[in-house]
């Protein structure tokens, strides 16, 4: 079955600021919804985190949106270096964040762990010179 | 008690239906329908924005007369910590206080004795570290009914203790039915407040359970009757009605509550629009260092309030000389929650979403499909002619059954000027039939 409602958002590089506008969209339109607020909460830290990592690492790129009628499926790619490990990257507190990032508070390292305990589903794809892409599945109920 | 009383309120006649508050309204609570503002009540905070903003002065806070105390054989007033930025460094807070009693009051007791009070019991509850983090400030009244309809996951977060309004209202009536032996139906203590949001907390909180105040009187309502009464009074007179320090004074403006905690780690925010971007970050889990937060609604906290006699920046610079003569005096041995379990609200507040677009999520979904199809369609100028705040909260109340695509001038000058055309491919047939048989006529002819 295909998606009610599908968005789509661009992540800017290296903009602080405006990580977090996407996944502060989705939360109001989850609000809308009437999503129950937990479900909220965990779908909104998951996408921004992804969105954060984009922004960092990645040079920015895009986000898609789907809700369906049980879940909701985000994916959050980008056109950047890559992962060469991902299995290290997923570790918490490993970091390949430059220090300046890190002064800012942001880079601790805590991304993938992250996502992966605030998703049902997640999927990371990453090819060297190539990019990224993270699937996040959160179902509503 | 009515469901949803509020203090803001709309005076009709002086309404012009303009957009000013429309836009200005942080939880998008305004819309302008045959040409008049109207408030949707579930969705007011009563910060008063619209208030600041309204150019007609058509949107005014509901407060009591101070006819009220007359209905009270002894009368109490608890001055707000904003009062004392009201006037210049020569009127002194023991001249202020003074000036109370000379307006009718029997007693004055400082909200900001009761403000150092409820600083001392954060400070147990911090320090008890079984909170969740950050603690977010209930001060401002319409902070937490900001919480309470737009920021479900931060209600775990809310200081729970009571406002330093109601434990001055609590302290004060219980002090003069033990003192003075006279029945507590008798006292009335009567807020002087510096906004509307704290009347709403008065005659309709929260919590559900009732207030210990008798009364609000707005700080305009008083300022010139206080001034002419404190021309009377010496600036340095002494008076033992001071009872607060520093802390407690500081607390009417922005990052006072912090300060009285005397911790790092604090966070003040002012402005209900910056309120709500700390909140979005907060809920991102952005700012897990720090424990304390501090939101006012108001630009410089509760000396902006909308109800407050001058300008929130030169009440700051009168604020400070208050603080730094309160310096000298030192009350926190006095002021101390000693079991602050009987600060704590009694009970626990619900969430009121307010931007749920159907109780039946499935519903709201195929509601939200058609409410972007419409939004998709209207220009994105947001400018407000169609009485909603903007493009996409027209699209929501079109799909609310609210309003109308029509609404949207835009929208109506395309559907007149297919009209128009329906109308001229109509009549340029009407024409060409008419010509037709009135050639045929003249040729009969
Ligand atoms: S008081 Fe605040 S929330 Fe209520 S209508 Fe006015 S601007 Fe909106
Ligand atoms: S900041 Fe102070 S004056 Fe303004 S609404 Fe909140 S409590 Fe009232």
């Amino acid at each position: 079955m295909s998606s009610l409602i599908r968005k789509e958002y661009d992540i800017p590089a290296n903009d602080f600021s405006r990580a977090g506008e996407a996944s502060s969209n989705v939360r109001k339109l989850l609000t809308q919804l009437g999503v129950n607020p937990t479900i909220i909460k965990r779908t909104s830290i998951a996408m921004y985190e992804a969105e954060l990592n984009a922004v960092i690492h990645g040079n920015g790129g895009k986000a898609r949106v789907e809700i369906f009628e049980d879940r909701i499926e985000i994916l959050v790619y980008d056109e950047g270096p890559g992962i060469a490990d991902i299995e290290l990257a997923m570790q918490e507190g490993y970091s390949t964040a430059p220090d300046y990032i890190r002064e800012m508070g942001f880079g601790a390292g805590m991304g993938l762990s992250n996502i992966k305990k605030n998703s049902d589903k997640f999927v990371i794809e990453s090819e060297l010179n190539k990019g990224t892409r993270v699937y996040i599945t959160i179902y509503l109920y | 008690m009515a469901e949803y009383f509020h203090s803001v309120t709309l005076e009709k006649e002086k309404c012009r239906g303009c957009t000013n508050c429309i836009k200005h309204c942080p939880t998008e609570a305004i819309r302008v329908r045959n040409g008049k503002a109207m408030i949707i009540n579930e969705r007011c905070i009563d910060c008063g924005e619209c208030i600041r903003v309204c150019p007609y002065h058509a949107k005014k806070a509901v407060t009591d007369p101070l006819s009220v105390m007359n209905e009270y054989e002894f009368r109490v007033a608890l001055p707000a910590p904003s009062l004392y930025g009201q006037f210049g460094k020569e009127y002194s807070r023991e001249r202020i206080l003074k000036g109370l009693t000379e307006l009718g009051f029997d007693w004055v007791f400082e909200v900001a004795r009761a403000a150092e009070i409820v600083s001392d019991a954060t400070r147990h509850i911090l320090k008890s570290g079984k909170v969740r983090k950050p603690l977010i400030s209930s001060a401002c009244p319409a902070v937490v009914r900001l919480i309470q309809v737009r920021f479900p996951n931060l209600i775990n977060n809310i200081l729970k203790l009571e406002s330093p309004m109601e434990v001055a209202a609590r302290i004060a009536k219980q002090t003069v039915v033990s003192e003075k032996n006279i029945p507590a139906e008798k006292v009335g203590v009567f807020f002087i407040s510096p906004c509307a949001a704290k009347v709403t907390s008065v005659k309709a909180p929260y919590e559900k359970k009732e207030s210990s105040v008798n009364g609000v009187f707005s700080i305009k309502d008083i300022h010139i009757k206080l001034m002419e009464k404190m021309k009377n009074i010496p600036p340095d007179c002494d008076c033992e009605l001071v009872s607060s320090g520093a802390y407690g004074v500081g607390w009417a403006g922005s990052g006072g509550e912090c300060a009285a905690l005397e911790r790092p780690k604090t966070l003040a925010v002012h402005g209900i629009h910056n309120v709500i971007a700390i909140f979005e970050e907060i809920v991102e889990e952005k700012l897990k260092d720090v424990d304390f937060v501090e939101a006012l609604s108001c630009i410089e906290g509760c000396l902006g309030g909308p109800l407050t006699a001058v300008n929130p920046f030169v009440a700051k610079t009168n604020l400070k000389c208050q603080v730094n003569r309160a310096k000298s005096k030192d009350f926190s041995s006095e002021n101390t929650a000693a079991d602050y379990q009987d600060l704590l609200w009694t009970k626990d507040m619900e969430y009121k979403p307010i931007l749920k677009l159907d109780e039946n999520v499935m519903k709201a979904m195929i509601k939200m499909q058609k409410l972007e199809e419409i939004n998709d369609g209207l220009p994105g100028l947001d400018c407000g002619a169609c009485g909603s705040p903007n493009c996409r909260a027209l699209a929501e109340d079109i799909v609310r059954g609210l309003a109308f695509e029509t609404d949207c001038i835009f929208k109506l000058r395309e559907k007149v000027s297919d009209l128009a055309d329906q109308m001229k491919a109509f009549e340029h047939i009407y024409r060409t039939k008419q010509d037709g048989s009135g050639r045929g006529k003249t040729n009969d002819g």
